[in-house]
């Protein structure tokens, strides 16, 4: 992963709503609006936004990622923070735009990947708000998986800690934690044996520790755990960090 | 076409036994790795980055630092020979071997000279090539391959190697002790190694400033093989070149740890060349035959940092497609993400055959945390995928994505879609006649659509004036 550069921090973000809170999570953006509001940010949801071109760009047809990814850039325009509840479409912005950038560097390509924020490392490292004031009613038992996309950001770290942070949280480990979910998006397509046995392998880690939520910076890896779990008859309980901090505010 | 990759397709056919052997195997190696590198090292990644910028350097210089090896060597009383291809290797090796009149040989291993498929060829030009590394001693009795660059029987466990060694004669008694096996495999190789006339061993790093190379086993078996005969052939890759020896110190801190979870490997052999006066043995003849086989062409392509790889498995190990697939499923000399990468590319004219390696990946980014010399292999796998595309490679796994890109790239349009995505929540859509489709839903449940509902709520605060 590639070393981020210095991103600035403002008052005042985008919000790129991630296409599967979009399609499914609606309930994730609402509480990244909420909790950036609740920290005094005035948060814009630009609404020709659409995907960050993503599954084009894993499949390999850079020609049509390449599309997607001026569009995203042309919508993103100017100089706000833009803030993602994903660890992978953000790692898209500053990082895979980048890649599929480097023979033919783009000027908005590469003020989009400067301005980019994964949402928990934005709260951590860029608004430094290093403690969470929440706190939930009864003990609860956090598993926290990190998402592959975070890995060599800010944000594993920056959601580990305000998670700690929250009153009666516990976030217990869990195995082989640096082991990936599976889903891989279109991996999970065209590899559906082995993605499937990575999921339920995940789960098994996950599941020994009992925990009561399992939380995850992307609601990709939530979907595919989820999905696996409720067909193998062992529904877990999961939401996205945002909704952890959104939640223990109430 | 989208249909079941043949990873995929490997790892659903695997015998449950192997997996559960791959998956032990490669598991453990992580946990070592991890506890042994972070115990020595505070910033192990400081280290990391530093190998890579010695190799980088390295690979930057390759011709010059292959001179000045050349150059070291020679001095040093070794026979130095450049193959350019697979087949020029094998014939350099064999006319060596001519030259000296061997039939009879003993070889550690060595990736290198599982690359150019040694074995068969000597043991049709009939000379006798016996593999004295214990793994690689049972991949030739088994005729199978190793699917593993460090535990070439990562596959077995000890009842398969019990059973190998009663088969082919080296007891007559089934134990499956591991001990015993050791023990039994011992006394087969220590008369195999007086008869050797020759050895052939590979080499993990050669300094150019000394011309001294470096060779590691934990068997000791290398050693084994070069004190007794008059020839040592080593085969080597010219990545392995590094610009001094106190660079050995870089490297072979991060080796073994990254291999192992060892602080140094047992044995760690440096070879300065024929054995002088002064010693009782070693080989009087050392040859070096530097190995091209494709690197000088991966060297110019987009996926260079490759030749940083120092062999040590770290990213075999971690990967959680190899675990469920073994090596063998990537159907090369190297398996894993390093193969994925590697083979393709270092076999060029393989590329359109290979082409779904890359493609074996969640990408998700372990192989890179864990890579001693940092290799961004994540980044080398999706620059393969748009090399394949960009080809027209037919592929099983390519989904079209033009009519995405239109979705995409039409805000309109995606509007609509994400609202009109609420009717899958009627739908018996697990019934629609797309094979991966099923196969997606069959194994998982998919959250109800909540299409558009976050832009309805966006614009329903916006026009209240809550924001």
């Amino acid at each position: 992963m590639a070393t981020q550069l210095q991103r600035p921090t403002d008052k005042r973000v985008l919000l790129m709503g991630t296409c599967l809170c979009d399609a499914f999570y609606d309930d994730t953006a609402k509480a990244t609006v909420e909790v950036l509001e609740h920290l005094g940010v005035s948060v814009e949801f630009p609404d020709n936004q659409t995907c960050c071109g993503q599954p084009a760009f894993n499949s390999g047809d850079w020609a049509a990622s390449r599309k997607v990814a001026r569009h995203c850039a042309r919508v993103f325009a100017g100089d706000l923070p833009v803030i993602v509840p994903s660890g992978s479409c953000a790692a898209m912005n500053f990082h895979g735009n980048i890649l599929q950038f480097e023979e033919n560097p783009d000027k908005a390509i590469d003020s989009l990947a400067n301005r980019t924020w994964e949402v928990m490392d934005f709260i951590y490292n860029g608004l430094g708000i290093k403690k969470w004031t929440g706190k939930f009613e009864s003990p609860t038992r956090i598993a926290f998986h990190r998402s592959c996309h975070s890995r060599g950001t800010g944000s594993g770290e920056a959601t580990l800690k305000l998670l700690e942070s929250i009153g009666n949280v516990t976030v217990t480990p869990f195995g082989q934690d640096e082991q990936c979910c599976g889903f891989g998006g279109t991996f999970s397509v065209t590899f559906p044996h082995i993605s499937g046995r990575m999921g339920s392998l995940k789960l098994d880690n996950i599941l020994e520790t009992e925990p009561d939520i399992l939380v995850s910076g992307d609601m990709s890896c939530l979907m595919h755990l989820s999905g696996l779990a409720i067909t193998q008859g062992r529904p877990v309980k999961h939401l996205h960090a945002i909704q952890i901090l959104r939640n223990s505010l109430s | 076409m989208i249909g079941i990759q043949p990873i995929d397709q490997y790892a659903r056919d695997i015998s449950d036994e192997k997996q559960a052997s791959v998956i032990d195997g490669s598991s453990k190696g992580t946990d070592k790795r991890y506890t042994v590198l972070h115990k020595d090292y505070p910033d192990p990644d400081a280290l990391r980055k530093l190998a890579a910028s010695i190799k980088d350097h390295t690979l930057h210089y390759l011709q010059d630092y292959l001179a000045k090896a050349e150059q070291s060597l020679t001095a040093n009383g070794v026979n130095v020979h450049y193959a350019a291809t697979d087949e020029d290797a094998r014939q350099t090796i064999l006319s060596i071997l001519r030259s000296h009149e061997v039939t009879q040989l003993t070889k550690s291993k060595s990736m290198a000279a599982e690359e150019i498929h040694l074995n068969p060829f000597l043991l049709e030009n009939g000379v006798e090539c016996l593999e004295s590394d214990l793994g690689e001693f049972i991949i030739q009795l088994d005729g199978d391959e190793p699917s593993h660059i460090v535990k070439p029987i990562i596959h077995l466990n000890r009842r398969d190697i019990a059973k190998t060694f009663l088969r082919e004669g080296i007891t007559d008694q089934y134990n499956d002790d591991p001990e015993t096996i050791t023990r039994q495999a011992r006394v087969h190789l220590r008369q195999k190694y007086m008869q050797a006339q020759a050895c052939i061993t590979g080499a993990n790093f050669v300094c150019a400033d000394t011309g001294r190379f470096a060779l590691v086993t934990n068997e000791g078996n290398s050693r084994f093989g070069m004190a007794p005969v008059p020839v040592h052939i080593a085969l080597i890759g010219i990545e392995k070149i590094i610009p001094e020896e106190k660079d050995l110190a870089v490297f072979l801190n991060l080796l073994g740890r990254s291999a192992t979870g060892q602080q140094l490997t047992v044995y760690t052999e440096f070879i300065t060349g024929p054995r002088s006066k002064n010693q009782p043995d070693g080989p009087e003849h050392v040859h070096v035959v530097f190995l091209d086989n494709g690197r000088t062409d991966v060297l110019a392509s987009n996926c260079k940092e490759i030749l940083r790889c120092i062999r040590c498995g770290a990213c075999q190990n971690v990967c959680p497609v190899y675990r469920q697939a073994s090596g063998h499923a990537y159907r090369s000399t190297y398996g894993g993400p390093v193969g994925a990468v590697l083979s393709p590319i270092l076999f060029g004219s393989r590329f359109p055959e290979l082409a779904d390696l890359p493609k074996a990946s969640s990408l998700c980014g372990a192989c890179n945390e864990v890579c001693p010399v940092d290799i961004p292999i994540p980044d080398l796998l999706l620059r393969l995928r748009d090399k394949a595309k960009r080809e027209s490679i037919p592929s099983a796994g390519a989904i079209p994505m033009s009519p995405f890109a239109t979705l995409a790239t039409s805000p309109s349009l995606w509007r609509t879609a994400m609202t009109m995505s609420k009717a899958m929540n009627h739908l018996p859509i697990q019934v629609a006649p797309i094979k991966p489709l099923q196969d997606w839903l069959g194994q998982r449940t998919l959250p109800d659509s909540h299409g558009g509902d976050f832009r309805k709520w966006m614009k329903t605060r916006k026009e209240k004036g809550q924001v």
